[in-house]
């Protein structure tokens, strides 16, 4: 059993695992939440290329859209700033029920 | 983030060390700074930049912050909060996982071999020294809690006191509110003030209803996680400086 107990020491963890074992790895972090957003500002997530998430950047609603955006990232190199709330134009598929407002930055470890 | 940075924060992290890692907005790059202000990465921040980063660190606060005309993020990675427990007894068997749960690392401190075991306590860093004595080497800070369990007087009492010369965010002892307010005169005796006695928690826990001990242990983490935190509706508690 791993040492490290805070939560996103044991997200990196299981970054670090996916790297080692040669997988494409994707990271993204709460940069920035307004309104009732589920997860603080620093709150990670990491993705694998084969979509193994780590962590969490909300409470569920939006993890599958960061997951397909970081296929991408991983694809392309580039890390990305995305912005996710009611007003969003996906906001029927991927807008958090809370009413809250969530910045993310996605970006490849490499 | 380069695989070098990664490597280096993965490497802060399962070493205990508090970190920000600070990224530019802009240019995407990357820097990894220490509590001491050391940083490596993309691009060196500059010396006038560095105590914003520094006092992000101290306050374990990640946020977005503006400097001169670029935007930068600063991600804090705190160490884990500690729980230091007195008292290998039954209850400590469920609090001290279920705490573990929650994100703490766990010290179990009783000099009675027959307690501490590795069979009662797997996965946990036992402590065989007196409990009052253990904080001299243990060294709790801002994110430490210290909770009694022992019920006994000659480990819980010296121990209280030791604790309240710390500024741990969190005291605990375990008993009913006859055996605190005993507690409370064998204390004043002992010359403790009691404006400082009462930052123990006595019963502790939050009342909840708690019966057995993993109920205990639950409402233990509870009141720990409330003073921690505060509640939503009004701004955490602020921790008690060493005095």
């Amino acid at each position: 059993m791993s040492l490290i107990a805070s939560d996103n020491a044991m997200i990196l963890e299981s970054a670090a695992g996916w790297l080692a074992a040669g997988r494409g790895v994707a990271l993204a972090t709460v940069t920035g939440c307004w309104g009732s957003a589920p997860r603080p500002v620093g709150s990670l997530m990491a993705i694998a290329d084969d979509g193994a998430m780590a962590g969490s950047v909300s409470g569920g609603c939006i993890e599958g859209a960061v997951a397909m955006e970081a296929a991408r990232v991983i694809e392309d190199g580039e890390p990305r700033l995305l912005s996710f709330g009611i007003s969003n134009e996906m906001a029927w598929e991927v807008g958090l029920a809370c009413g809250g407002k969530l910045e993310i930055y996605l970006e490849p470890l490499a | 983030m380069k695989r070098r940075l990664f490597d280096a924060l993965h490497r802060a992290l399962a070493d205990r060390r508090a970190v920000a890692l600070v990224t530019d907005m802009g240019t995407g790059f990357q820097t990894l700074v220490g509590a001491d202000g050391r940083q490596q990465g993309d691009a060196g921040l500059e010396d006038e930049f560095l105590p914003t980063v520094q006092d992000a660190i101290r306050r374990d606060r990640s946020g977005m912050v503006d400097y001169y005309d670029g935007r930068f993020f600063i991600n804090v990675f705190a160490p884990p909060l500690r729980l230091i427990i007195a008292g290998a007894v039954h209850l400590a068997q469920a609090l001290a996982p279920a705490a573990k749960l929650a994100g703490y690392d766990v010290t179990i401190v009783d000099p009675r071999a027959t307690f501490a075991t590795p069979e009662r306590f797997p996965d946990f860093t036992l402590v065989g020294d007196w409990p009052d004595e253990s904080l001299t080497t243990l060294k709790p800070d801002m994110r430490t809690a210290i909770v009694t369990l022992t019920h006994d007087p000659k480990f819980d009492d010296p121990l209280l006191i030791a604790a309240l010369g710390t500024p741990a965010f969190y005291i605990g002892a375990l008993g009913s509110r006859k055996s605190h307010a005993a507690r409370a005169e064998r204390l004043a005796a002992a010359g403790v003030d009691m404006a400082d006695f009462v930052r123990i928690k006595g019963p502790v826990g939050l009342d909840i209803g708690a019966v057995s001990p993993s109920e205990i242990a639950i409402s233990i983490l509870a009141d720990m996680t409330l003073t921690l935190r505060g509640t939503k509706q009004k701004s955490p508690a602020t921790p008690v400086e060493a005095g």
